[in-house]
């Protein structure tokens, strides 16, 4: 693992919820979200987290910056804003760092929400929405807050007459966009951008994901980029993380994941995703049910219900995270000796 | 012969702060057997199109303002604006001649009976089965559109199921009385890709089955590429081109249309290439441009567009678009 730039890196994350019962709220079992994730982000990246609905990206996501409290593991991240003097950086546990240290890496790691309708109040100003974490890292106030929220509403594409209206007065893209500004008001390092455009219509979307590719260049922003879209992530990231029922079963640079995959499930996955071209007239591999509850997972590999390459030692073995080498992470017993069908190309 | 013929369907809705035109004089034609996707962005009209053959709007706000709706069957001819929604010839057709599946089978599916009951509703009312019969066929359907165990999920409610299965249950539900057309709208859009692939093979299995023509309602040119065989691409309640699938996807001719090609990123792309968005947003239903409605937007707008709405034409063999470039 090449070290050097690595802005965060998670280790062994877990993220129980217990399930209870009974006029006792006794806990009888527990929905296993994170289940042992494993994960890096080198600094000026885009790692795209994809999965199907439950599968845990977004608890992982939250649970990165402890906006969910993790029931284990490590999240190393190294913040610039707290570097000491002469320091380039200070690394810190995210899931250990104290209420104080907390405050102070929200500087440094910030959020995009999915649905622009619902993370948004509705009865703040667009500029009292950007400018808050201004006011509550006490960076800035007054005149020069509100020069800052010009600033930060032209970068992302609006006007400064904007500031004085509601979020109501605005469209979906454009309330992303309000968003956007917001998580940039505090010049962060990371930010997790949990679906920021499957809300949005297509031609949106586009406008959304040009303007994140954009402000990573200018401001040398990482992300995380959390879809379940697989040809939104395979435009956007530099490497992909395939999740499923709370584990990474693999992990890899995008062009390698897409043209040499390694885990079944990518291989379903990708095959699944409907191709915009008529001629295209490949084969699906179609999955069988249904993604199984985290409450009750099966039993060895995860996945092997579904998979059609699966043999007895799946049933009852878990398979092991592993680097097949060039920073190929797979989780899966076969995965040096399967032979899986890559996206076709037009 | 086709099986349903709309002609300068206009829907308006009357609301309190205007007049919202919503499907604004719009012509399609769906042929017997084949599936027409109609493909556009949220607000331009689509559902209320289909709605509207339905003999589903809200009347009022809703009007159909002008416009007939050709229904042919059994070598008659049968215009649907002309029924009484809530009349007995349009309730005779609609659910069995014409039936409807929706975007979220969570809220269309009725929480306090059994997917069963549901199914069997709509069999007892048209094909006047006993309820023993109608059981019977409701398993029957519950099995074609693979669900397993059917004998014992057609006792089950909705929320015991998972969202594919919901689904799969609507469509179950629409076809159990042998449809000439399926609407399906945005039916897997609420779906995970590796469902939706689930139900979209199924769909295609089910329409060489049961001959049912689908007019198949969504914003994913995917899902297009992979389902239709025509394609009408709407925008601001009006349709900007139509085409078979092959021509609308290799012989792009609408402005809108080329632009919406160009916002997707899509999996079978070699080079990482930057995607070309359509500028500015949709329009405001009151302040719909006075010209071309996609004017504002158009990277190749001309003087004309600015004025005058241009015509839907023919600009190649069966291919119409809606765009002063071609006159």
């Amino acid at each position: 693992m090449s070290s050097d730039n690595i802005l965060l890196d998670v280790k062994n994350l877990k993220k129980y919820f217990p399930v209870r019962k009974g006029v006792l709220r006794r806990v009888v079992a527990h929905v296993k979200a994170v289940d042992d994730v494993d994960m890096y982000i080198k600094e000026g990246e885009t790692l795209g987290l994809v999965g199907e609905s439950g599968c845990g990206k977004t608890t992982t996501g939250r649970t990165i910056l402890r906006l969910i409290e993790p029931t284990a593991g490590e999240v190393r991240f190294r913040s610039k804003k707290l570097a000491g003097q002469g320091e380039e950086y200070k690394e810190v546990d995210v899931a250990t760092a104290s209420r104080k240290t907390l405050k102070a890496l929200r500087r440094d790691m910030q959020i995009i929400f999915q649905d622009p309708y619902s993370s948004l109040n509705p009865r703040m100003t667009v500029g009292a929405i950007v400018g808050e974490p201004l006011l509550v890292h006490r960076v800035a106030k007054g005149k020069e807050r509100e020069n800052r929220v010009r600033e930060l509403l032209g970068a992302v594409g609006l006007k400064p007459d904007h500031m004085k209206r509601y979020p109501h007065e605005f469209s979906g893209g454009q309330r992303q966009r309000i968003g956007v500004a917001r998580a940039l008001a505090l010049d962060p390092q990371l930010i997790i951008a949990d679906e920021p455009v499957s809300a949005l219509d297509v031609s949106i979307q586009a406008q959304v994901l040009n303007m994140l590719e954009d402000l990573q260049e200018e401001f040398g922003l990482t992300y995380l980029f959390i879809a379940h879209d697989l040809s939104v992530v395979k435009h956007i990231s530099d490497r992909v993380a395939v999740m499923y029922l709370g584990k990474i079963v693999e992990l890899c640079k995008t062009e390698e994941l897409f043209t040499n995959p390694k885990h079944p499930y990518t291989e379903a996955l990708m095959s699944a995703v409907p191709v915009p071209d008529p001629d295209y007239n490949v084969e699906r591999i179609l999955l069988e049910g249904d993604v199984p509850s985290p409450v009750n997972p099966p039993s060895g590999c995860y996945f092997h219900p579904r998979c059609r390459y699966a043999k007895d030692t799946c049933k009852t073995e878990a398979p092991v995270y592993r680097n097949l080498g060039n920073e190929h992470f797979v989780c899966c017993h076969f995965a040096d000796s399967l032979s899986l069908r890559p996206v076709q190309t037009g | 012969m086709p099986l349903i013929e709309v002609r300068d369907l206009k829907t308006y809705f009357y609301t309190e702060d205007g007049v919202v035109r919503a499907v604004d004089g719009v012509d399609f034609t769906i042929e017997p057997e084949k599936t027409l996707g109609v493909v556009g962005e949220s607000g331009c009209g689509k559902t209320v199109a289909a709605l509207s053959v339905m003999g589903l709007i809200q009347i009022p706000p809703g009007k159909i303002e002008t416009g007939e709706i050709l229904y042919h069957r059994d070598g008659k001819v049968t215009e649907l604006t002309g029924l009484n929604p809530k009349g007995r010839e349009y309730r005779s057709i609609r659910g069995n001649e014409i039936a409807m599946i929706f975007q979220e089978p969570m809220t269309s599916l009725n929480p306090v009976y059994t997917i069963g009951n549901q199914i069997m509703e709509a069999i007892i009312l048209h094909q006047h089965l006993k309820k023993k019969e109608a059981r019977k066929k409701a398993i029957e359907m519950l099995h074609a559109v693979g669900i397993p165990v059917p004998e014992q999920r057609v006792d089950e409610y909705p929320h015991q199921l998972s969202g594919g299965m919901r689904q799969r249950a609507m469509i179950a539900m629409a076809l159990s009385c042998n449809p000439s057309l399926l609407i399906a709208d945005e039916p897997t859009t609420a779906l995970d890709v590796t469902i939706e692939a689930q139900v979209l093979d199924l769909m295609n299995g089910l329409r060489e089955n049961f001959n049912t023509a689908i007019q198949f309602i969504t914003h994913d040119l995917g899902v297009i590429a992979q389902m239709a065989d025509d394609v009408v691409i709407m925008y601001l309640g009006k349709i900007v081109e139509s085409a078979t699938v092959s021509e609308i996807f290799h012989n792009t001719k609408h402005p809108y249309t080329q632009g919406l090609m160009n916002s997707i990123p899509s999996l079978a792309t070699t080079k990482k290439e930057r995607l070309i968005p359509i500028k500015g947003v949709v329009p405001d239903p009151f302040e719909i441009p006075e010209g071309c409605g996609f004017e504002p937007r158009c990277p190749q707008a001309m003087e004309i567009c600015k004025t005058k709405i241009p015509p839907l034409k023919e600009v190649a063999s069966g291919h119409l678009a809606a765009c002063w470039l071609y006159e």
